[in-house]
């Protein structure tokens, strides 16, 4: 197995364009290191990210932030404008493993891994992240709902790295929040999860909704139908309701070792409602 | 070596074990203490926590091989053939062994041979994970490389993994020549019952023809693992002259020597075992799994072979508890009395006959004094693996049954359920249901204490109930063997054969320092190799302490004889003038009164000149073990919309006969407390329809975490243990039992809701509630 740790992404994007057998970017490595050592990959190549500057920075800019690859979810949460800005997301970063996994785990290798319940990835779908991608013909951008594909693949080509995560300013009034459910209190996989990003008029009545729940089909799924039960309500009962009915209509789980269909359909629209009770109140609402 | 099976099933004479004989000794009825009763530093304590101590895999050996096991992926195959010639081959490859390495030299002994059939499969893998062959090479990737050029020809046969299925007439056979034992006449039709056994007394069907109120209820528990951190580990090194050595991770390195030299024909003396540190064991590390491949390899190798098990491995093919089915029935009368109990219950056993059912059986109803009363165990074999001892083994499924019905049947008759069970408490002269008559006994306290408890009478939250339950353990004594030599500087090396899994070094060298009346820092207990000491049962049944003290006491005495013996010669004067008071020898007499006491220290300082070397020693069966009872009380907040609940308070009250070293005692409670919630709450093994174990990790296996639990507070009892020089009972167990029935009983309590299948993890709940709300 070949190590290379290079200085700018371009020499990465060489790397990974060269590579004859298998290839592996490695941010924190608390997927493919535990992969690694369960025999489940045996990669000829990988390309340590860390040491590529720009992919360590979270810059905050007019339209938004722009999160390194290779940024940690501590290093996320340690950032006071990312914080107040996308609490929803930042928390759902905080989530994930523990304090050691937290200091070492990327957003980036999160959406990368492409597993149904990773915990940032309904939040970020729900902020309208974009994945920033460097490849051997450039650059281009993709919506994070679209990054992975199936448990387990994701829709780089050979060659393709993630450089950053882009996140868009927020906007007045509005407001993002994730919640998961594990039945012990952390170290655990999410069995459903939801993130919901709203935004309010004056009145505080929503005028716009992102709604995305993890765990609960092969990808994260963007609810569409969740999104519009709550646009031009005031999150009132009746359209909590639909908002629940709408999160467990788009529910195509499987029965596992984690959780049932029945209870994952079920919970979802809870943690949908409440994450949009959240999610208003930090939008302004009452 | 019929005795042998004995040593690897200690709880199949605990009914005579535990039986006790009330001794009458003023000896026995020491009150004041010094060192007993005080909490000082543990002694392990340091290495534990700055990586010092060596665990199982810390030991290391010139020329060492690694050794790996290949595994059935089959529930139930057939092994047609095994092919190892390429895996042989492969350079770097020093041995492979299969069955055919592993001859029958257990001479008819049907457990030993089970145990020896678990270690590597005969001619049929038994269940998903079950060792077919092992290699040992210079290194892992080598070794790792030579299991995937074993090749295994297998018929797959059909499976059972449910304990209610396994016992349908039509289900596939565990074992085809498996007879059930314990039904006249002996049936000649084989089944996945091997056994059925029977305990009680009175009529129960008069019983419960005088009952107001009955209720009869069945009880599922899914199958857990006692989830120790320590995965199984040794080094084995056979020499080509017939001789060997072990170093492993082990509850009873002389039941693990006792073992391996009979699975390998060897003599008991020319095998060495030393036992490392243990990263907990909780009854998963009471017989041999890894340790006879270990030494095959070694002997085939003539090198070294350390076997370390994954985390993966440890599931699949390392003793989980039981599953278990559980019928209840109890009848009671308005004034609370009970008049008649019932049980049946069925636990499996993994493909092995065993005891687990029995257990279960024995223990359901001791809590209580019952007229009539009956409990029908049946051992059920399925394709999992084979079961072992798990904390107070099957007693936590039989209480949750009982004990979810003792408080249903508290409400119906509008009892409060600390008070009905006060009422039919056991006591001192009770007959217990499994058949002995009790001496002095906690049931009644702790109930008494649980009652005067804060934590009964504090508020409840929204959406909180509060539950509580008893439990009962036996515990065990057993043969033990203990050593005290007095070093010439008068500090004193105890030498013990007990694996100390909870602290037990500690709480002995108090106990010997209490004896020998000098400070606890002077004595120091190490825990000996095989060569050292006569056999040792091993630690389990709660007996380390109760048993290695008691022993240790003994020889303290013997060495106390010693010293005076030589303080004597010291002053020139009769023995018979020399006491011993304070760690001091003292001349008594009006002749003698004048002479200054010698010290520990002075006596062992002449030693050279008085006789050589001063020693005691101690080999005894230390029977007598008292019984052990608790009562938890738990609160527990359930979220109605998720059905995920969280314990927000919880008490453990338990008797501990004397606390030698309290910290300790609260420890266990503590722990076994902790251990019964996650059970509770949310551990079980989970099979595919293919018989495959699904979630073999401690992610999806999930143990509580810190964060899960509130700080358990416990409160200790001491009602004496009479056979006990200090009053000693066991501890370490018996706080395992009461949690999955207080902690059902609360959610009853909160909702309305009564679970009966453990555990009761989040979808089960929701399920529940859900239900409710619709009737
Ligand atoms: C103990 C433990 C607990 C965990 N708990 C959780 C949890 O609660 N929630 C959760 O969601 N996850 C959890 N995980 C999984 C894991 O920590 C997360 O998925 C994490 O976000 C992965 O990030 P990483 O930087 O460590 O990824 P890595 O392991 O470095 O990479 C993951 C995958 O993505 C690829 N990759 C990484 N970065 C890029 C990039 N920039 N471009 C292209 N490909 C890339 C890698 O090649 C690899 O295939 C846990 C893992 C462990 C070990």
């Amino acid at each position: 197995m070949q190590y290379e740790a290079p200085e700018t992404t371009k020499a990465a994007v060489g790397l990974l364009a060269k590579a004859k057998g298998s290839a592996y970017v490695l941010a924190g490595g608390s997927d493919l290191l535990v992969r690694m050592k369960g025999g489940f990959v045996e990669p000829d190549l990988v390309v340590d990210i860390k040491r590529i500057k720009p992919m360590r920075e979270i810059k905050k800019t007019a339209s938004g932030f722009v999160i390194g690859a290779a940024v940690s979810c501590a290093e996320m949460n340690e950032n006071k404008a990312l914080v107040k800005a996308w609490p929803g997301v930042v928390e759902a970063a905080g989530l994930i493993g523990s304090k050691q996994v937290q200091s070492r785990c990327t957003v980036a290798g999160n959406l990368c891994n492409a597993s149904p319940a990773a915990d940032s990835v309904p939040a970020l779908v729900a902020a309208g992240a974009k994945a920033l991608i460097q490849g051997p013909k450039g650059k281009r951008k993709l919506p994070v709902e679209q990054v992975a594909v199936g448990p387990g693949k994701n829709a780089l080509k050979k060659g393709e790295l993630i450089e950053a995560i882009e996140l868009p300013a927020r906007k007045d009034r509005s407001g993002d929040a994730y919640l998961r459910f594990i039945p012990r209190t952390e170290m655990d996989i999410a069995v459903v999860s939801a993130g919901v990003n709203l935004r309010l008029d004056k009145k505080g009545v929503i005028t716009e909704a992102r709604v995305a729940l993890g765990a609960v089909a092969p990808t994260v799924v963007l609810v569409a139908a969740a999104a519009k039960a709550v646009i031009g309500t005031k999150l009132d009962e009746a359209a909590l309701a639909k908002l629940g009915e709408a999160a467990s209509a788009a529910c195509k789980p499987i029965d596992d070792k984690r959780g049932t269909i029945e209870f994952r359909t079920k919970v979802a629209a809870v943690l949908a409602k409440r994450a949009a009770e959240i999610a208003y109140k930090r939008a302004g609402g009452k | 070596m019929a005795s042998e099976s004995t040593m690897a099933h200690p709880f199949e004479d605990a009914p005579n074990h535990v039986t006790p004989t009330v001794i009458h000794d003023p000896i026995l009825s020491k009150t004041d203490f010094r060192s007993v009763g005080t909490r000082p530093l543990r002694p392990d304590g340091l290495d534990k926590v700055t990586g010092r101590a060596r665990y199982g895999a810390d030991f290391n050996m010139p020329g060492q091989l690694v050794g790996l096991v290949l595994r059935s992926p089959h529930a139930h195959a057939k092994i047609k053939k095994i092919d190892t010639s390429k895996a042989e081959k492969l350079p770097g490859v020093k041995a492979v062994v299969t069955a055919a390495d592993l001859p029958d030299h257990t001479g008819g002994d049907q457990s030993m041979y089970d145990i020896l059939e678990n270690c590597m499969a005969r001619g049929v893998a038994k269940y998903d994970g079950h060792a077919v062959a092992a290699v040992a090479a210079v290194d892992a990737p080598t070794a790792r490389k030579a299991l995937k050029l074993i090749k295994v020809d297998y018929e797959v046969l059909p499976h059972v993994t449910d304990v209610d299925e396994a016992v349908k007439p039509n289900a596939p056979l565990v074992n085809p020549r498996m007879l059930t034992e314990g039904v006249e006449p002996k049936p000649k039709k084989a089944s996945n019952i091997a056994k059925r056994t029977e305990f009680g007394h009175g009529d129960v069907d008069a019983g419960f023809k005088e009952a107001d109120v009955i209720v009869t209820r069945s009880f599922r528990t899914e199958q857990t693992h006692q989830g120790y951190i320590e995965p199984h580990a040794c080094v084995a090194s056979v020499s080509p002259d017939g001789t060997g050595e072990l170093w492993v991770c082990t509850q009873g390195h002389f039941v693990y020597r006792n073992h391996c030299a009979m699975l390998l024909g060897m003599d008991v003396s020319k095998l060495r075992v030393t036992s490392s540190e243990i990263g907990g064991g909780f009854g998963g590390k009471t017989h041999v799994w890894a340790e006879p491949v270990a030494l095959a390899l070694s002997r085939k190798a003539n090198r070294p072979v350390k076997v370390t098990m994954t985390r993966e491995e440890v599931f699949r093919a390392s003793g989980p508890t039981s599953a278990s089915s559980i019928d209840v029935k109890i009848g009671a009368r308005k004034d609370g009395a009970i008049v008649a109990a019932d049980a049946t219950l069925r636990f499996t056993c993994g493909p092995y006959y065993g005891m687990w059912a029995e257990l279960g059986s024995m223990t359901a109803f001791a809590c209580y004094d019952l007229k009539n009363v009956r409990t029908v165990g049946y051992e059920v074999l399925v394709n999992r693996p084979k079961t072992a001892a798990y904390r107070a083994p099957s007693a936590p499924m039989a209480a949750f049954a009982v004990e979810s019905v003792m408080d249903e049947l508290a409400h119906k008759i509008g009892m409060n359920a600390v008070d009905f069970r006060i009422k039919n408490a056991a006591k001192q002269g009770t007959r217990a249901s499994y058949g002995p008559v009790y001496g002095p006994i906690g049931i009644g306290a702790t109930l008494e204490a649980a009652k005067k408890h804060p934590h009964m009478k504090a508020p409840l939250g929204k959406n909180q109930g509060r539950g509580m339950a008893c439990g009962f353990w036996f515990n065990f004594g057993g043969q033990t063997c203990t050593d005290i030599n007095v070093g010439p500087d008068g500090s004193v090396t105890l030498t013990v054969g007990t694996v100390d899994v909870g602290g037990s070094r500690a709480s002995i060298a108090l106990c010997v320092a209490e004896e020998l009346g000098v400070p606890y820092e002077q004595v120091k207990c190490i825990v000996a190799d095989t060569g050292t000491l006569g056999h040792n049962d091993m630690t389990d049944g709660s007996r380390g302490t109760f048993s290695s003290s008691m022993a240790g006491i003994f020889a303290a005495r013997n060495a106390i004889t010693v010293l005076r013996e030589r303080a004597a010669r010291m002053w020139e004067i009769p023995v018979e003038h020399v006491t011993w008071e304070d760690g001091h020898a003292k001349a008594v007499g009006e002749k003698y009164g004048n002479l200054a006491p010698l010290s520990l220290k002075e006596i062992a300082a002449a030693a050279g000149n008085t006789g050589g070397p001063i020693a005691g020693h101690s080999e005894i069966v230390a029977d007598g073990a008292g019984v052990s009872f608790a009562t938890h009380i738990a609160d527990v907040e359930v979220d109605p919309e998720t059905g995920r609940s969280k314990i927000v308070r919880y008490t453990v009250i338990q008797d501990a006969g004397k606390a030698v070293h309290p910290a300790y005692v609260e420890g266990q409670y503590q722990g076994g407390a902790a251990q019964g919630i996650g059970w509770a709450l949310n551990e079980e093994y989970i099979y595919g329809k293919d018989g495959r174990l699904q979630n073999p990790g401690f992610l999806d296996y999930r143990i509580p975490v810190c964060s899960d639990l509130p700080m358990i507070d416990t409160q200790i009892l001491e009602i004496p243990n009479p056979n006990h020089p200090y009053g000693v009972r066991g501890v370490g167990e018996t706080s395992i039992v009461p949690p999955l029935a207080a902690i059902a009983n609360a959610m009853s309590n909160a909702f309305g809701v009564r679970m009966t299948h453990v555990p009761m993890s989040p979808p089960r709940v929701l399920k529940a509630l859900e239900a409710a709300k619709k009737a």
